[in-house]
């Protein structure tokens, strides 16, 4: 090592040890950010600024709630919502963010399929931002837990009850999971525990790992255009601003991206202060009891879909138990979209629109997962439940048909 | 050569200690996640069918491990089964009354216990008559004293009730 002999209380001592300005050109203002894009492309940051309002407003939750069956509720509804000065809206930031981090997410993922941004070296960046899907999902789940109403005792009961595997019949894997033969003391600190250590843990290094995926193949753009970036960003430091397709992250790309955030959170905090009930289900507010399942229950609605999907088979067929067959499907859900860049077998990067038969699959995708998302809200009776059935047949049948589709447009264009 | 075999002796060694050591380490972690020896041991709960006042044709439930139980003495319009608890003239239906589908608690309507999580109904006798439940009521293990049931402890009768079920 070359000693350093500059003053460790000095600008330059500390540059000498630290390499600060390297650093910042390497992350910030030597980052490449193509210029073709449009505001779809800042929701990366939105959802960063979005998962430290989670942390933030959860470190101050964390600091009255009582992971104890006995305590929880009233911490929650009692000591947090009236007594802890600005408790309410601490509560109030952290459930409505949890809610909207997963409208952004949505949104974040399907702009990656639409510009096929998700192939041809960028395959890491798609599978580490569906990890952060379902360790999202995990954390939303988990936390939805602790406040120990009826919604959170039986959506807890029924998650747990998916571990046993339908007819597998594996209880002593679902009673592992609870620590107990019901949903009980142990398994509320346990879920604690995962809430607010282990998964965010886990989560910073998924969204640390998936910025740096990122790194190598660059972002996409809006018309996928292969950028040379080391000649563009060439022109760029030489001053040929104007004619170069690319700008750096900071201080250029930042600066659209908070006008983008600006938005965002003021759509946010308007939702926190005004429209905060679509977050704290009502039947929440009666304490968790066990020997009463709610008249109706349902998960958030960023569940809703999948959810659906388990529930949409209701009579056996094919020799198998309709349980058995919701649960294959509901499975299947979870991680089908983690493989997405195999099954699209176009070998080009276009945006949708350039894709005819691709576009119609996107739109048909997205009316299906609403509609999936609506009557998995709905009781399952009569007609509710044949509507679910045909929405997860759709869904079920884009899968199948994606690689061909997919094919078709190649061909057609003469790619294959 | 020596040199090389030595390093790969060391290389082996640390690999197999490290081995036993995470997957000892697993073991005892599993075992922290196991329901605790004090909820193992609260496992039992005694019914006397004689002293609860229950009236044919309206079930009761009460609590055995934190799951509902179902006890219903049935109406004579109700389909016998072999599957009933028969004690002198009475048929009973005794079930956890928890949906076979992913465990909500199904409600008595009438005469069937209805799911509201997704759909599912059982008739008296606790078989599935629609909606994903792929199977009837799980009988609990009990024994049969008298009028007394002791839930949590095998007997002949439930038993036989689940060998009639399954």
């Amino acid at each position: 090592m070359a000693l350093i002999n500059e003053s460790f209380f000095s600008a330059e001592g500390l540059e000498k040890r630290l390499a600060g300005k390297k650093f910042w050109k390497v992350m910030m203002t030597e980052y490449w950010i193509p210029k073709d894009i449009n505001f779809l492309w800042a929701l990366g940051v939105v959802l960063a600024t979005t998962f430290g309002i989670l942390v933030i407003s959860g470190i101050f939750l964390m600091m009255y709630y009582k992971p104890d069956t006995a305590l929880a509720f009233d911490s929650v509804n009692y000591t947090i919502m009236q007594e802890v000065a600005f408790g309410w809206l601490f509560r109030h930031m952290h459930g409505v963010a949890a809610s909207v981090v997963f409208l952004i997410i949505y949104i974040h993922m399907f702009t990656g399929i639409y510009y096929g941004s998700y192939k041809k070296g960028r395959e890491m960046i798609w599978i580490s931002g569906m990890l952060l899907f379902v360790t999202f999902s995990a954390g939303g789940f988990s936390g939805y837990m602790l406040p120990w109403g009826q919604m959170s005792y039986w959506a807890a009961a029924v998650i747990t009850n998916l571990f046993a595997g339908g007819s597998l019949e594996a209880w002593g894997l679902v009673e592992w999971i609870r620590g107990g033969f019901a949903v009980n003391d142990a398994t509320l600190t346990r879920f604690f525990m995962l809430h607010v250590f282990l998964l965010p843990l886990v989560i910073i290094g998924v969204i640390v790992f998936h910025f740096y995926t990122l790194r190598i193949p660059h972002v996409n753009n809006q018309d996928a255009d292969d950028i040379d970036y080391d000649a563009e960003a060439e022109k760029y430091l030489a001053g040929n601003k104007a004619e170069s397709k690319v700008i750096p992250f900071w201080p250029v790309f930042l600066s659209k991206d908070f006008a983008v955030l600006s938005v965002f959170l003021i759509f946010y905090f308007f939702l926190v202060f005004n429209n905060y009930n679509f977050a704290m289900d009502p039947v929440n507010f009666d304490p968790a009891n066990d020997m009463k399942t709610p008249a109706h229950i349902y998960p958030e609605w960023y569940f809703l879909w999948s959810y659906e999907t388990l529930r949409g088979p209701f009579f056996d067929m094919l020799g198998m138990k309709a349980g058995d067959i919701g649960l294959i499907i509901f499975g299947l859900a979870q991680v089908i979209f983690l493989v997405f860049p195999f099954l699209d077998k176009d070998p080009d990067i276009l945006p949708a629109h350039k894709r005819p038969k691709f576009f119609i699959w996107f739109w048909i995708m997205i009316i299906d997962l609403l509609v999936l998302s609506v009557y998995g809200k709905l009781p399952p009776t009569g007609a509710n439940a044949w509507v679910g059935f045909g929405a997860t047949a759709v869904f079920i049948l884009l899968w199948v048909m994606l690689p061909i589709i997919t094919k078709m447009d190649a061909k057609k264009r003469g790619a294959l | 050569m020596s040199n090389t075999n030595r390093r790969d002796f060391l290389g082996m060694s640390f690999a197999a200690v490290a081995a036993v050591g995470g997957a000892a380490s697993l073991v005892g972690m599993k075992q922290a996640w196991d329901p605790l020896p004090s909820v193992l041991a609260a496992g039992f709960t005694t019914v006397d069918l004689a002293s609860i006042g229950l009236v044919p044709g309206e079930p009761q439930t009460f609590k055995w491990r934190g799951k509902p139980i179902f006890i219903l003495e049935k109406t004579a319009e109700m389909a016998a089964y072999d599957g009933d608890l028969v004690l002198g003239d009475k048929r009973y239906t005794v079930a956890i009354g928890l949906c076979t589908h992913l465990g909500c608690i199904p409600a008595w309507k009438k005469d069937v216990w209805k799911c509201a999580c997704h759909g599912g109904e059982f008739d008296a006798t606790g078989k599935q008559t629609f909606g994903p439940p792929p199977k009837p009521l799980v009988t609990p293990p009990f024994s049969v004293n008298g009028t007394v049931l002791t839930l949590g402890e095998e007997g002949a009768e439930s038993k036989a009730m689940m060998a009639a079920r399954a």
